[in-house]
């Protein structure tokens, strides 16, 4: 076994049988993980393979139904996150739980035990924080910084109290290229220091790159165990989905793109809110036959840009140009009745209803675009119904029972979903925030391929996304978003990691304050 | 032991349905508490209340012109709540549609004629409409909480109805009692079914009816559930929220002053300062026992119909305060909400012990 070669004397973390039930569904099945002391450990699997489930029950948020913990050689049970804290396990969420109107200060304060004296936190956060590497100034205000600043908030918040063991939710999902290598020489030097990082990501090219151990979990249960160098990203996706992943093809490589399908014309928007992001004349030509790729951090106006195009959020009417007709002022509906289709990021409670069926969230976004689903102002049940089951089929959308509620869905399953009810449409304009955000490796693929072979058939796919991976791989040209301005698209041969990076870390902004 | 609540993966058509009828029960075991507290025998305090007026045919009637307003008054609510629109001014709109619909017959009492009753009825449902847009558009433009404004308004619609029946509106032969001159035979919602009941209960069930196949068939009737549950997803799909505050509103507010001038005009046949026992309030109940349903609201209509009969029912035959129609009320809301938590969390008994893996290494 793997395992007992690696345990020793500095094993840190032994989880033996770990099992967890939700209902009928076996989160956890008897699941054995070592996390060794100054060890970056990955863990990896697909969405819903239980990786959550498993760190939870290590910080104290659940209970296991079964098996046991051992913390340092001694059986230890973690009834809530302040005795894993009191243990030395500290936890960087994915979602960060901080209060934008309050300092950096009195969001850690508001988390330490005993905080003591402001002014003496502020100069430990000061002292740890440059120690580090992730320099912060405890005095500014949460909403004022960008998302990678918020994430060493989090971090420093961990680190002030002195963690043995330190788990990471998806820390890179959020950072530019230049801000997660920092990331990665601090967690580089807490290792050297004989701290421990579990370490969960889907991006299996930064595992490779910093993580001396990684464990695969599927369906709940341990698959496999592996030296993340002596593997690729290939093989570790494949460990992980348990088959090859079938790699997309762009098809003909140069498209013959044609005329115009939608153009953006000095696109400007103010910020609705004071966290929300200005648009800044965003100008962006796309042809038929391509797939352009907008690249960002979270939070820098993608999702005004996305609301400006669907027409949520009304611009003037030149701003926004759909098959040459102007379009800026006009409504979600008459934009869709052009042939355009959108597919927002936030699935649940914008691009789906929760508590509605599939079958009428179908007529959420068709109700008005020639489907025959509405006659009379009556909606037609019958023809929603054929609608689903064809969606279903089509996408390979799995749910337990026939037409259930959109909530039920899985993350991935219900993206196949809203995905598949606009392809399925053959728009002219297809828009897309986060096409795979968390959604597991095959569904990816099967999406992003559907992408393109929407573009090559004459359409207009705009992709709106902070997977770098993903961009690369379907995009013709590629623009980046950063605090609300657009740099020129560029053709992605002529773009990589390095540029986009930069241009993603303000040189967008320059770019289009310069035009 | 304790209790937990786990998260149902959907909603529980079981429970939808259960949850009123667990929350009927519940209601009838605190209703028995309080009478035994309040030192009567609770089987006979809740015969008297609940059974009684079921097994007399004038208390039946009774309980059906009761229940009447509170069906009308909790479809209008039930498509303000669906839409997240929060009309509690319902008491507000009633008056205010009575007192609309009383303009004809107290100002012009000589118009008597084949048109009276309809054009009376349409400025009542005018007015009360009139009145519910007043939060609908305070809300759109400004965004105020329609909470706070349908609610006081009902107090401005209280004052001017005291106003009008003690002062301008006055019978000028009552003897300065306070309350308009009677309205005429032609201002009068006819009875039907052999005087059995008034013309506005058929009225009443048969918008009940187009409510319920608007709110389950037509593309109005999703646009209402959608923008209810996820406004956001609603304006993607293309609706407008503020439109549909304002037709939520009018709507609620038509069908409440619809009810305000059909209780006038058919049990009280004049206006008095207290024309209406809280049905605008007891309305909400109504709509929220319905299951926000017409079909549902029916029932629930007549549920809490009962509970006025019941209540001088119990005030007569026991000396019991007649409060207790209100508290009982209170409790049966109450109840329904907190049941409705059901629907969505299911409960689990968990014991304090740690799980059984671990408990036998201890």
């Amino acid at each position: 076994m793997v395992q007992q070669t690696r345990s020793g004397m500095d094993v840190l973390l032994d989880a033996r049988g770990l099992t967890k039930r939700f209902g009928d569904i076996l989160a956890n099945d008897k699941v054995d993980l070592v996390i060794n002391k100054g060890e970056i450990h990955a863990l990896l699997g697909e969405n819903g393979a239980g990786k959550s489930t498993l760190v939870k029950m290590f910080y104290g948020s659940l209970e296991p139904d079964g098996g046991e913990i051992l913390w340092q050689g001694q059986k230890v049970s973690i009834g809530n996150p302040a005795a894993a804290r009191e243990l030395g396990i500290g936890m960087v969420f994915q979602h960060f739980s901080l209060f934008e109107a309050l300092t950096v200060v009195e969001n850690i304060a508001l988390a330490l035990p005993n905080p003591g004296r402001m002014t003496e936190l502020a100069k430990r956060i000061e002292s740890v924080s440059v120690d580090y590497g992730l320099p912060l100034n405890p005095s500014d205000i949460v909403a004022d910084l960008p998302v990678g600043i918020r994430q060493r908030i989090e971090i420093v918040r961990c680190l002030l109290q002195e963690p043995q063991l330190i788990i990471m939710d998806e820390p890179t999902s959020v950072l530019t290229p230049q801000e997660a290598d920092l990331l990665f020489l601090t967690l580089q030097r807490l290792a050297s220091e004989g701290c421990a990082v579990l370490y969960i990501s889907h991006r299996l090219e930064e595992v490779q790159r910093i993580c001396h151990h990684a464990t695969i979990l599927r369906h709940g249960k341990v698959v496999s165990e592996c030296n993340p160098a002596n593997e690729t990203p290939a093989t570790l996706a494949s460990m992980m989905v348990g088959a090859d992943v079938a790699s997309v093809s762009a098809g003909a490589q140069k498209p013959k793109t044609g005329e115009i399908r939608l153009g953006l014309n000095n696109l400007s928007a103010k910020a609705a809110s004071p966290f929300a992001t200005a648009l800044n004349s965003i100008s962006l030509e796309l042809h038929a036959g391509e797939v352009v790729a907008i690249a960002g951090v979270a939070g820098n106006g993608q999702g005004e840009l996305f609301d400006a195009i669907s027409g949520e959020l009304p611009v003037a009417q030149e701003m926004v140009r759909i098959d040459g007709k102007s379009c800026g002022s006009r409504s979600i509906t008459w934009r869709r009745r052009q042939k355009a289709a959108f597919v927002p990021e936030e699935r649940l409670g914008h691009g789906a209803v929760p508590g509605l069926k599939l079958s009428q969230n179908i007529v959420l976004t068709r109700h008005a675009t020639g489907d025959r689903l509405t006659g009379g102002g009556f909606v037609s049940t019958a023809r929603a119904n054929a609608l689903e089951k064809h969606i279903k089929q089509e996408f390979d959308v799995r749910m337990s029972h026939d037409d259930p509620e959109a909530r039920s869905l899985s993350g991935g399953n219900l993206q196949k979903f809203v995905v598949g009810r606009e392809l399925d449409r053959r728009p002219g304009v297809l828009v897309v925030n986060q096409p795979t955000w968390g959604v597991d490796a095959g569904a990816a693929a099967l999406i992003r391929q559907a992408l393109i072979d929407l573009a090559r058939s004459g359409s207009a796919v705009l992709v709106i996304s902070q997977d770098l991976d993903e961009i690369f791989e379907i995009a013709d040209r590629i623009a980046v978003i950063s605090r609300g301005y657009l740099s020129a698209a560029e053709p992605a041969e002529d773009m990589n990691r390095e540029r986009v990076g930069l241009l993603m870390a303000g040189g967008a902004e320059a770019q289009g304050e310069v035009a | 032991m304790r209790l937990e609540l786990v998260k149902r993966k959907e909603r529980s058509q079981k429970m939808a349905l259960l949850s009123p009828i667990i929350a009927i029960g519940l209601t009838a075991l605190a209703a028995a508490l309080i009478f035994a507290i309040s030192g009567h025998n609770p089987l006979v305090g809740l015969y008297k209340f609940f059974v009684e007026p079921l097994t007399q045919e004038w208390s039946l009637q009774a309980t059906i012109a009761k229940a009447t307003p509170l069906v009308l008054i909790g479809c209008g609510l039930a498509v303000c709540y669906l839409s997240n629109n929060w009309n509690i001014g319902a008491e507000g709109q009633f008056v205010v549609g009575a007192l609309f619909g009383s303009a004809l017959p107290i100002l012009l009492p000589e118009f008597e004629s084949g048109a009276t009753l309809p054009l009376m009825l349409i400025f009542g449902a005018v007015g009360g409409a009139l009145w519910a847009l007043i939060p609908a558009v305070l809300k759109n433009w400004f965004n105020t909480n329609e909470i706070l404004t349908s609610l006081m308004l009902v107090y401005v619609a209280s004052l001017a109805l005291d106003y009008l029946v003690r002062g301008p509106w006055r019978d000028p032969d009552g003897y300065n009692f306070p309350e308009s001159r009677m309205f005429s035979d032609a201002a009068t919602v006819p009875d039907v079914f052999g005087g059995a009941m008034s013309l506005s209960t058929p009225i009443t069930i048969v918008i009940a009816l187009i409510l319920a196949v608007v709110l389950a068939k037509t593309l109005k009737g999703f646009e209402i559930r959608v923008m209810g549950e996820s406004p956001r997803a609603g304006s993607f799909a293309g609706f407008s929220a503020k439109r549909l505050t304002l037709f939520s509103f009018a709507l609620a507010g038509g069908l409440a002053g619809l009810a305000g001038t059909m209780e006038v005009s058919g049990g009280l046949n004049q206006l008095l300062p207290t024309i209406s026992p809280g049905y605008g309030f007891t309305a909400i109940i109504v709509a929220f026992l319905g299951r926000l349903n017409p079909i549902g609201i029916i029932i629930a209509g007549f549920v809490l119909a009962l509970s006025y009969i019941g209540g001088e029912a119990v005030q007569s035959a026991m000396g019991v305060s007649n409060k207790i129609a209100s508290v009982i009320q209170g409790l049966l809301l109450f109840f329904v909400l907190a049941c409705d938590t059901l629907i969505l969390y299911r409960i689990r008994f968990v014991s304090h012990h740690a799980p059984a893996g671990e408990a036998s290494h201890v």
